[in-house]
């Protein structure tokens, strides 16, 4: 895909932006591929001066505030109704998502 | 207190507490108080997406039951409007988006369970950018929300619904989040207090995410107190969230009285000098006035302190948020909840038709950057650089805090910007370039009116403290309000 120019400048073809747009299960018309190559590129434009930055001996930091991960005791509690979560299925069989076919 | 004051609606969480108990008035005055003026001016406003007149009324009666008993807590009776991005157990929850148009949830939120544990009284869920992505509320998946000081401009965002509530007097005080200024940039549209919280204070649980190396819940306010004893109800561990720190929560108001003597004030020259998109003069003129005033009162100003990295706070944002909000939002797929196409030709078809419709463009560029970012071959060049980046960020906050209590900065580069001004994605981004860096280092900051810019709108002061140092910034903007009349102004609607 696409490297940054000398002048910092991105270029995405179009192709690009679609294959981005697949990966992300993105459905998108030729219009919105058009506009979002452009906005893309000119965001990531902004982005290059991060290139610059001298990092060789720096490690990288995940989150501000050096949490660690709390972790609950193993005790088995009540989890939610099957019915309650169920309701918000936009399409159900039984206790079951529905949907079409995966393999053909 | 007259019983006519519950219809104030300017009202403080503080006076309206206090009013409660001596009993010059009852919940139910308040709450019903508060949704006749979101029934005279929200058709302006448009803070709330959804109201809940019944449920408000009903726990409002449940908490003059308590205060009765002598049960009450600081916030029992009090009315509060919750950031539609925080689910509610049966209560419609969309975090302005279409894809959640009819989601209703089958569990509270951390935030909102304390809140109602503590007896404070939900109005509704507040309007916002679509996933909490964007500086303005015109991302909304449903309507944009207007500055109640002029409401052809913007509140900001992406807590503009509820920073407007706050400053219409729809609620006395309100929820919201801040990933990249969420709170603090529309707290200071809007001329009201906002304050984030250390990153891990607050628990997350029930927090549509967006980006979760930076997300974190806080409060909307008239006062710094307010939004102290708002924190105060939200904070601490919670075992549903193993990103909430396992830290004692200390007392918010401890050292409110404490006054400005001894504060050393840093003031990065980065925070004061001209920005990419323009620092308005008026902005500029109202901070040296702060700075004036605190070295009038006790505290030492440092202006030549210097945080360099500060203006690779937004490069680096946009490559994190994005990278981290395209992995989050994977999970809208149409098939759990939702909003959902059914009618395509294979599950793909219908998950890229359900996504195509469901989102808005600000959600699905960042998740085509992040998707981009994320990807094979750049992962390294962009995330993992972002992440060092960000630890060179860190260190020098470090630095400045081994030698200052606060730091001062505008918290944005201009006021409240008119609906439909800003068109250009990036220059919308330039917006959050002052509340960014303290997200990044996972800091506190505030928010605080403290003066006005073009055409009379609201202007922000931001204090950042270190890590897990709130009772500091509550302390220095509390004592900055009893300079000062700005907080008590209102707009007239």
């Amino acid at each position: 895909m696409s490297d940054p120019t000398a002048d910092g400048s991105v270029e995405f073809a179009a192709d690009e932006v679609r294959h981005l747009a697949a990966l992300a299960r993105l459905g998108m018309t030729d219009a919105e591929v058009e506009k979002f190559r452009e906005e893309l590129a000119s965001i990531l434009a902004h982005c290059q001066v991060l290139a610059g930055i001298e990092t060789a001996e720096v490690e990288p930091t995940a989150n501000g505030a050096d949490l660690l991960n709390v972790v609950a005791d193993d005790v088995s509690r009540p989890s939610l109704d099957v019915e309650d979560v169920m309701r918000n299925a936009p399409d159900r069989e039984e206790n079951y998502f529905r949907v079409r076919a995966v393999l053909e | 207190m007259p019983a006519s004051a519950a219809a104030d609606p300017w009202i403080t969480l503080d006076a309206a507490a206090a009013g409660l108990r001596d009993g010059s008035f009852s919940s139910r005055d308040l709450t019903q108080a508060s949704l006749d003026r979101i029934a005279a001016v929200d058709d302006q406003v448009k803070a709330f997406i959804t109201v809940t007149g019944e449920e408000a009324l009903a726990a409002a009666d449940a908490a003059d039951e308590a205060l009765r008993a002598g049960a009450a807590g600081p916030l029992t009776g009090i009315p509060v409007a919750i950031k539609d991005v925080l689910v509610t157990e049966g209560v419609r929850t969309t975090a302005g988006s279409r894809m959640l148009e009819n989601y209703i949830p089958v569990y509270e939120a951390t935030a909102v369970g304390r809140l109602r544990a503590a007896g404070g009284v939900s109005v509704g869920k507040t309007n916002m950018d679509e996933f909490a992505m964007g500086s303005s509320t015109e991302h909304s998946g449903f309507f944009p929300t207007g500055n109640p000081w002029d409401v052809g401009r913007v509140p900001g965002g992406s807590s503009g619904g509820s920073a407007a509530a706050v400053a219409a007097g729809e609620a006395i005080v309100s929820l919201g989040s801040d990933t990249g200024g969420s709170i603090r940039q529309p707290g200071a549209f809007c001329g009201v207090v906002g304050m984030k919280p250390t990153y891990g204070r607050v628990s997350r649980y029930g927090l549509i995410a967006f980006a979760s190396s930076l997300d974190q819940v806080g409060p909307f306010a008239r006062t710094a107190g307010d939004a102290a004893t708002l924190l105060q109800a939200i904070a601490g561990p919670d075992e549903n969230d193993s990103t909430c720190a396992d830290l004692p929560v200390p007392d918010f108001k401890a050292d409110l009285d404490k006054g400005l003597d001894g504060l050393r004030v840093a003031a990065p020259r980065e925070f004061f000098e001209e920005v990419e998109g323009g620092l308005e003069p008026e902005v500029t003129a109202a901070l040296e006035t702060v700075l004036d005033a605190l070295a009038a009162n006790g505290a030492t100003i440092d202006r030549d302190a210097s945080i360099p990295t500060a203006r690779t706070a937004l490069p680096v944002y946009y490559v994190i948020a994005p990278s981290e909000c395209s992995a989050n939002l994977a999970r809208f797929d149409g098939v759990k909840y939702g909003f959902s196409h059914l009618d395509g030709n294979s599950m793909w078809d219908n998950m890229e038709k359900t996504r195509q419709h469901g989102f808005g463009d600000e959600v699905k560029r960042r998740i085509l950057l992040g998707t981009y970012t994320l990807s094979a071959g750049y992962y390294d060049a962009y995330y993992l650089q972002a992440q060092k980046v960000r630890t060179l960020i860190r260190r020098e906050f470090d630095g400045i805090f081994a030698n200052a209590d606060l730091v001062v900065a505008p918290t944005t580069p201009t006021v409240a910007f008119g609906q439909g001004a800003v068109t250009d994605p990036y220059q919308m981004y330039l917006n959050d370039v002052f509340t960014i860096p303290a997200n990044i280092a996972g800091l506190p900051g505030i928010s605080v009116p403290c003066g006005v810019g073009t055409d009379g709108m609201p202007v922000g002061l931001q204090l950042i403290a270190d890590r897990w140092q709130e009772p500091l910034l509550f302390r220095a903007a509390h004592a900055y309000e009893k300079l000062t009349d700005w907080h008590t102004r209102h707009p007239e609607l």
